[in-house]
């Protein structure tokens, strides 16, 4: 187990207050100014060589992230982008640093400001979350008012304006472009990339969007040293991460650990184990939603970190993890899934659009039993066409867990469904529509 | 996608009251010069503060006015974003997580609860018009599964008979306490903390 004094979210579960003075005794915003004197090259080098991943599912390195910032500001400002946009189902961990830790989001967005000049920075937060994000408010607030924030904030010598602006229940406007869209006072429909927003992003300008967590671990990096923070899990797999233990298990939580930490300690010691025992643990959903089950058999040595859990044909995505234990069923926990994807998918893209209502309408009916022997195979001919043939990453999203599903529970699901094919005659018509809808007459 | 629809009846006129056109015009000076379009997301909220808890389309073009752009783009942000109500929803609007990992730890019991207490049918209107209530998608709280949320505020690790006593209580017009009804301290694991040990009751 991680030793307390590695741990960087201090306060998770509030035990000390939030504002500055008892943020300051952790040891936030107590040299800022050395920390930026030290000049950009040496922020984005430290970041490079802590090797910290970005923490809002994608893991894509934040040093390389922040060094493709130009390097002299143009005629467009640049600006900082916060992403606290969390919706995937089974994470909550950004809720709990924009209201107990909101003074390592802002003395970080100060340092990475600073690194991609910008000296505006919007930090985008769930609609939902308005009563956390006043939280975050009043920090910000108080900061303006200890002037660590606005002119020379902090006696850093550089301006910076922090501001909130609030979504409105799309889990789409995670996805970093239909974000800007959505900061923009459209309807958050992701972009086609190239151009990247670290060149053309919010109003048009170089925009750097980062995760909450990933910005919140920042200054303490600074602080600590690259070097400490590399030394925590294993390579390029560093550092420590809030896990969101959620589903049946015996005390869910919010916990911070190391990188690459066995699943099998996360949900025996710290979430308390499994309902009616480890025996009774069917799959562990590792990363949010978005990931791809896996089953029990796997869980035993699972490690939990970027690589590891790709190893395991899934991912590390939030580091939600949905413990499901044999009582459920998990056909029917994947239509849910299925159904959410279905209600958040924004519409731009056809595949997407139809194709996760139709795995939606399938699972359901293969839950209750009601689905034919090949809707099977066409099921998982349906995520192939979703993944990989969208503008963004949700096709993904809304396919990997139904192709997970298909991976370990396949016959599970054929067990269920014995129903002979609706239509008999020519079973190799190319199908349009749900088979279930055509006419058993006219077939 | 999701269906939504704007109400039917509607009203004629809409226009921000004193303490609402402050706030947007505060909202607005966050956004650079000739950006303002990026404000609409706030102002349609505030719109629905004012409206009882939803926007009717004479508020869109309002803040169309307001903001200099076309009607049917704040249309568009109106009808995209599910957390604008496009209908009355009631003072107060009862929102159960149903997505799995609250599914999996009984959230279908809150659903239960939420028809016995305010409507049969989802979206719609109790007998007093007080409240309504609808399943929704993920709300981010999962290690307190399940839960809900009533206007602003969350009500967490519930079961039925905790709900039930929560509705009773809003149709009685109280606003009840929010937070874990547990009685556990934020996300930490309940009764098995086993990190941060020092600072624990400090």
């Amino acid at each position: 187990m991680l030793k307390d004094k590695d741990r960087i979210f201090q306060n998770l579960y509030n035990d000390k207050g939030s504002d500055v003075s008892s943020s300051q005794e952790r040891g936030d915003w107590v040299n800022t100014k050395e920390i930026t004197n030290k000049g950009r090259d040496w922020i984005i080098n430290e970041i490079k060589e802590s090797q910290l991943r970005g923490r809002g599912g994608a893991g894509f390195p934040t040093g390389l992230k922040w060094s493709f910032a130009p390097k002299e500001v143009g005629s467009r400002p640049h600006y900082l982008v916060i992403n606290g946009d969390e919706s995937e189902p089974g994470t909550c961990k950004d809720r709990d640093i924009l209201r107990f830790e909101p003074h390592k989001l802002i003395e970080g967005c100060l340092i990475a400001s600073y690194a991609v000049q910008a000296h505006v920075c919007y930090i985008y937060i769930r609609g939902e979350y308005f009563v956390d994000g006043q939280k975050l408010q009043a920090a910000i607030d108080e900061a303006y008012e200890k002037k660590l924030l606005g002119k020379n904030a902090a006696g850093t010598g550089w301006d910076l304006d922090i501001y909130i602006h609030y979504g409105a229940g799309a889990y789409i406007c995670g996805e970093e472009t239909a974000l800007l869209e959505s900061l923009e006072g459209k309807k958050g429909q992701p972009r086609l990339k190239p151009p990247f927003p670290a060149l053309i992003g919010l109003y048009g300008c170089p925009t750097i969007i980062n995760n909450v967590e990933t910005i919140a671990v920042v200054p303490t990096i600074l602080r600590r040293g690259a070097k400490w923070f590399a030394s925590l899990g294993r390579e390029k797999n560093t550092g420590t991460k809030i896990f969101c233990i959620s589903g049946n298990v015996n005390n869910p939580c919010n916990v911070e650990e190391e990188m690459s930490i066995p699943l099998k300690e996360l949900i025996e010691v710290h979430a308390g184990g499994v309902i009616g025992g480890w025996e009774n643990l069917q799959a562990v959903i590792p990363g949010g939603s978005s990931m791809p089950l896996i089953p029990k058999e796997r869980c035993e040595t699972l490690k939990m970190d970027f690589d590891a859990c790709v190893e395991e044909k899934s991912g590390l995505g939030t580091a939600g993890i949905v413990v499901i234990n044999k009582d459920q069923d998990i056909i029917k926990c994947m239509a849910r899934i299925a159904r959410f994807y279905k209600h958040e998918s924004c519409g731009q893209c056809t595949p997407c659009r139809e194709g996760s209502g139709w795995m939606w309408r399938m699972l359901e009916r293969m839950a209750k039993g009601d689905a034919t022997k090949d809707e099977v195979d066409m099921l998982g001919d349906v995520t192939n066409q979703i993944a990989g043939h969208t503008i963004c990453a949700f096709g993904e999203g809304s396919s990997w867990p139904v192709q997970g599903l298909l991976r370990h529970f396949k016959k599970e699901i054929e067990k269920r469904n014995n129903l002979d094919p609706i239509v008999q005659k020519k079973n190799n018509i190319p199908y349009l529509v749900d088979q279930h809808l055509l006419d058993k007459k006219n077939a | 996608m999701s269906l939504r629809r704007p109400a039917k009846d509607q009203p004629e006129n809409f226009e921000f009251n004193a303490s609402s056109l402050e706030a947007a015009n505060v909202i607005v000076a966050k956004y650079p010069e000739g950006k303002q379009q990026s404000a609409v997301m706030a102002l349609l909220y505030i719109a629905q503060k004012q409206n009882n808890n939803w926007i009717p389309l004479a508020a869109m073009k309002y803040i169309a006015k307001f903001l200099d752009m076309p009607y049917i783009k704040v249309y568009e942000v109106a009808t995209f974003y599910t957390m604008y109500n496009l209908a009355p929803v009631g003072k107060y609007f009862v929102q159960v997580c149903t997505t799995t990992p609250c599914m999996i730890r009984g959230a279908n019991k809150l659903v239960e609860a939420c028809k016995e207490k305010i409507s049969e049918k989802e979206c719609e209107l109790s007998k007093d018009k007080s409240c309504s209530w609808m399943e929704v998608e993920c709300l981010g709280a999962c290690v307190n599964a399940p839960m809900m949320q009533i206007n602003d505020d969350y009500y967490e690790d519930l079961d039925k008979q905790k709900t039930l006593d929560i509705l009773d209580k809003i149709l009685n017009g109280e606003i009840p306490k929010p937070g874990s009804y547990r009685g556990r301290v934020n996300n930490e694991p309940e009764n098995n903390r086993k990190t941060l040990m020092d600072l624990k009751n400090a």
